[in-house]
């Protein structure tokens, strides 16, 4: 039963595409990278997933949840570092879709969010405003809050970009979790190599999809030239597209 | 002599008693709304809004003198159009939102000033502008309480999704709707805070017991709700000690509170065991880890 289907979507912002004509279904329980050059539409893509944008053409169609039900990690998320609160209560908030903006934490809630904070290893930082963090903490704190959302989807935007390699095998740990789990993960990436060793499907995209499928068949050096070739600035003289829309 | 200094002024008289009440009352409403202000970087706005309710104010005393049910609530309304217009302002004209700012402010202010100055006298400019905590009466007092109240409340229930949408807008976003009515929730308590301080202080001190003890309290906690339980104290200790100040020294009040609250900043500046200036200057041994 599919997760996720995008029917013939184009995503864009003032009418030029950014996502280009994507179709297909993301499978229940997948474990998906998605991979392209700078400006490829990934980031797009997960806009477009979580209802951000709406499509110049084509739908989402998520199967039985709603985008309040995705635990989205977006690629430069907007934190005001200088703000006065402390990890324990950042990733706390985590419990938002169960307890709700006045509900209070049971010890079992509490249980949880310690034991979130430390599966990504940062025992010992509860009290630490966040503004003390370094980047790969702030992005382990940051993945303690997706695992209390206990989400049925999970999206990560570049999740490792500027992190160093211990963190990220452990957070790459937590994400086989969630695949072991049977949740949905989508997650853009850059690194090539992680991706062959850790992902079974992924999504060559190039503003179009270039291909689709199991790793090993998407990522050859065909395919990654063809992404490659592919014109990062918009057109500014182009014509309306030929295809038709369904 | 401690009790003739610190206790007497408040046991003769009864309307330093009632000037206490007042601005202590004053003193548990706003600096919460405060914090929150100088969090979000709204400090200026803050201030813009307490000017834009002069003209409302001076709009209700025009029709219906000293009447404190026409000057609140046409200060209130005026405030919260301040509100609304500094929204959409920011929204339309992101890189101009200071300029048309200071636009506003300084076009209320002096729009209140004339339509005061048609109808009262320069006693009751100057009270306009900086307020009478010593002349607060009943309906005053009711006011004042009932604003704090409320503020308290609304805050308690609006307080997780105001923190996070200071913190992090996209996350709220991305689980709840709760982030614009919080907003608005928040901008109405900051007008109805303003409008209760305005009695006290007047509109160019209103704003004072909202950001003074906020920004002090930022140099002695570290913690969002250690913040506000520093600012009430300092907000209470400034009301407090400036009100003792200008009775035996026989100075306008509202001024007065003010200044003790600045002088708590300065202290807090140099001294602040978070950010202090004195520690950047000290040569102490770092720690082990």
């Amino acid at each position: 039963m599919p997760e996720l289907r995008f029917r013939n979507l184009t995503l864009g912002y003032e009418r030029h595409p950014a996502v280009h004509h994507l179709d297909g279904t993301v499978e229940n329980g997948a474990l998906l990278a998605i991979v392209g050059p700078n400006g490829a539409g990934k980031s797009t893509l997960f806009k477009g997933i979580m209802g951000e944008i709406k499509p110049l053409a084509g739908a989402v169609e998520r199967d039985g949840f709603d985008t309040r039900d995705v635990a989205y990690l977006p690629q430069a998320a907007e934190i005001d570092r200088s703000f006065p609160i402390s990890v324990y209560d950042m990733v706390a908030m985590g419990l938002w879709r169960s307890r709700g903006p006045f509900g209070g934490f049971s010890r079992k809630d509490h249980a949880g969010i310690e034991a979130a904070i430390g599966a990504v290893g940062l025992t010992g930082f509860e009290e630490r405003v966040i503004g003390s963090l370094s980047g790969g903490q702030m992005q382990r704190m940051l993945f303690a809050r997706l695992l209390l959302q206990d989400a049925r989807v999970i999206v990560l935007d570049e999740p490792f970009t500027a992190i160093d390699a211990k963190t990220s095998a452990d957070l790459l740990g937590l994400v086989e979790d969630w695949h072991r789990e049977r949740r949905t993960v989508l997650a853009a990436l850059h690194d090539i190599d992680l991706v062959k060793a850790s992902f079974p499907e992924t999504m060559l995209l190039a503003r179009e999809p270039v291909a689709w499928g199991a790793t090993a068949t998407v990522l050859t050096p065909e395919n990654l030239n063809k992404a490659r070739r592919m014109c990062e600035a918009f057109d500014e003289y182009a014509e309306a597209c030929a295809v038709a829309a369904e | 002599m401690l009790y003739a200094t610190l206790i007497a002024p408040f046991a003769e008289f009864e309307f330093m008693r009632r000037a206490l009440v007042g601005i202590l009352a004053l003193a548990l409403g706003a600096p919460p709304v405060g914090v929150f202000l100088m969090l979000r970087r709204m400090s200026l706005i803050g201030d813009a809004m307490a000017h834009a309710i002069l003209p409302g104010a001076a709009i209700g005393f025009l029709i219906a003198g000293l009447s404190l049910f026409a000057m609140a609530g046409a200060g209130l309304i005026a405030g919260f159009l301040i509100a609304i217009g500094a929204g959409l302002i920011a929204r339309a004209t992101q890189l101009k939102e200071d300029a048309s700012l200071a636009a506003f402010f300084l076009i209320s202010l002096a729009l209140g000033v004339t339509i005061v100055s048609v109808k009262g006298s320069n006693i009751d400019l100057l009270h306009f502008l900086f307020g009478s905590v010593l002349a607060i009466d009943d309906p005053a007092l009711a006011l004042i309480a009932g604003v704090t109240s409320v503020s308290l409340v609304v805050l308690a229930l609006i307080w997780r999704p105001l923190v996070l949408e200071c913190v992090d807008p996209g996350y709220l976003h991305s689980v709840s709707r709760a982030g614009g009515p919080a907003h608005i929730a928040f901008l109405a308590l900051v007008v109805m805070n303003l409008v209760g301080g305005f009695q006290a202080l007047g509109t160019l001190l209103a704003v004072g017991v909202m950001i003074l003890p906020a920004v002090i309290a930022r140099f002695w906690a570290r913690d969002i709700s250690a913040i506000i339980g520093t600012a009430i104290a300092c907000g209470a200790i400034s009301g407090y000690a400036g009100l003792l100040l200008s009775y035996h020294a026989n100075l306008p009040s509202g001024p007065a509170i003010i200044l003790v609250a600045g002088a708590l900043y300065a202290i807090s500046v140099m001294f602040g065991p978070v950010g202090g200036l004195i520690w950047h200057a000290l040569r102490r041994r770092h720690l082990e880890a």
